[in-house]
């Protein structure tokens, strides 16, 4: 399991992979919004925390069709459907390499993102707490999508119309818990329910994507 | 025999007007298929045992 | 007494859905007739909202409909599952695009109501937008259906995603409920729930006949539509199946 988590994560680093690529998508978007929207800095201040999370999920989203994709192609995924590893535990470990490579990067790039568009002070600490916990779940959320989608042919347009829709709940909380926290509110609800999402998808989901990835090697 | 709609006439006309057109659509299309599939099959089983 | 897997069957099925078709057709067209007659024709004008009151007929089973439907597909998605018959995951198919056109419908009159009656288009209401997410969800289940091109593996993969879509759909329903709580305080917003409830039982009566003579042409249409769509999927998958056997030699 840890042989393979290292090996997608040294072929994500390495094979021109999403690594830089999410990190440039996310600082573009951030610069267009800016641009979208107009130079007054309050307004910005305003609706950073929610441009910081929907540009986050987009990027998060821009490699997700690698994930399986790649393997798929090379003959690798068959290889893997027949090794002693459960496929739940392949899936589990795809997603971890996605989040560690992907959503990982953009965690920690996102306080910086904030000081672009003068997210007030008290909100980095809860920006960043709440993309460390809600990517979680959008990897695993990402990675039962790729699964789905892995034996269909340009399949990135169809990926994304399933699975965004599955992020909105993350989202939802994620962004309120981040703008909360700029506003100094109280955010302790919709932490928790935040961080109840991404357990709940991260401990049944793999299942589905498990499933799914059966039937696409049938 | 009209009914009275007073001020809100274009409204109630028109989310009765897109509905029906929707659902007729919807039925229009659904009858189309299952004409056409239907011939065909009819077509491609005539031609298996002839 | 004959079981309900017997229907399982694909000939027993479209057997019987030609024999049954006619009479739910019929009946539907009559109730949606009569009904939207009655409501549109023959119902006083609400005191507040005036003659708006009569979108309800429309907007209301359409509702129902939209939700509904997903949960025959659900149901449907989980006998394919379960009991891998073919049957099933066609009349699933078969009925989502039929949900997506309710929803639709619910979305458009919702819209055009909520003009005169709050001011706005579109607000982000909870269930406003809880609709929107519905009708994503329908969107992606049925371009996955689309895509696959074996049919049983489609029939797996869109059975999974229609279960998973309903835990998230459920999830949704609940985070709009939460990220809107603070704009609008819930009350004012749904008078129609309040009308087609018993709020209001002196005006409710005159209104809510004519809207169950509504909802059950809407139930029957959608019936109707679904077994005319499976058997419409059936007859595609057994044609597909003889043109590959006629290329094979």
């Amino acid at each position: 399991m840890i042989a393979l988590l290292i090996r997608d994560l040294r072929l994500a680093v390495r094979a021109g992979g999403g690594f830089g690529l999410g990190l440039a998508f996310y600082l573009i978007l951030v610069a267009l919004v800016a641009f979208g929207v107009g130079p007054e800095g309050a307004l910005q201040a305003r609706i950073a925390p929610g441009v910081l999370w929907v540009g986050a999920l987009l990027a998060c989203l821009l490699s997700l069709d690698r994930i399986f994709a790649l393997d798929r192609e090379d003959g690798t995924l068959e290889l893997l459907a027949t090794a002693p590893l459960p496929m739940e535990g392949i899936v589990l470990v795809k997603a971890l390499a996605h989040w560690l490579s992907t959503a990982l990067p953009l965690v920690v790039a996102a306080p910086l993102l904030g000081l672009m568009l003068s997210l007030p002070g008290p909100g980095y600490p809860w920006l960043f707490l709440s993309l460390l916990i809600g990517t979680p779940a959008l990897s695993v959320i990402g990675t039962f999508g790729a699964a789905l989608t892995v034996g269909i042919k340009r399949g990135g347009l169809l990926l994304s119309l399933i699975v965004l829709p599955l992020y909105v709940p993350v989202l939802i909380f994620g962004a309120e818990v981040a703008r909360r926290g700029a506003a100094g509110l109280d955010l302790q609800q919709p932490l928790l329910v935040l961080a109840g999402i991404s357990c709940g998808t991260l401990a049944l989901l793999p299942f589905a994507s498990a499933a799914v990835l059966r039937v696409n090697l049938r | 025999m009209m009914p009275e709609l007073g001020k809100y006439a274009a409204t109630v006309l028109s989310s009765y007007g897109i509905s029906i057109l929707l659902l007729v659509a919807l039925t229009a299309l659904s009858l189309r298929r299952a004409a056409r599939v239907r011939r065909e099959l009819a077509a491609v089983e005539a031609r298996r045992k002839p | 007494m004959s079981s309900l897997w017997e229907y399982a069957n694909p000939k027993k099925f479209i057997e019987t859905a030609q024999r049954v078709l006619p009479w739910v057709a019929g009946l539907s067209v009559i109730c949606l007739v009569g009904g939207l007659a009655w409501g549109f024709f023959f119902t006083p004008d609400d005191y507040r909202q005036g003659s708006t009151v009569k979108i309800i007929y429309l907007h209301v089973p359409a509702a129902l409909m939209a939700i509904n439907a997903w949960l025959m597909m659900l149901l449907a998605s989980l006998v394919w599952l379960i009991r891998r018959h073919h049957v099933s995951a066609l009349a699933a198919r078969a009925a989502a695009p039929v949900g997506a056109v309710m929803t639709v419908i619910a979305l458009a009159t919702g819209a055009i109501w909520g003009q005169p009656m709050w001011g706005t288009w579109w607000v982000w209401d909870p269930r406003l937008t809880s609709f929107l997410i519905l009708f994503l969800f329908y969107l992606g289940y049925i371009a996955l259906w689309a895509a696959v091109e074996d049919d049983d593996t489609a029939a797996d993969l869109t059975s999974i995603l229609c279960m998973v879509g309903s835990v998230f759909a459920l999830l949704s329903r609940y985070a709009v409920n939460f990220w809107n709580q603070g704009l609008h305080q819930g009350a004012s917003v749904m008078r129609a729930g309040a009308l087609a409830g018993d709020t209001q039982e002196r005006v409710s009566n005159v209104f809510a006949v004519p809207l169950f003579v509504c909802i059950a042409g809407f139930v029957l249409l959608f019936v109707a539509l679904v077994l005319l769509r499976t058997q419409t999927e059936i007859r595609a998958r057994r044609m597909r199946a003889l043109m590959a056997r006629e290329r094979m030699g």
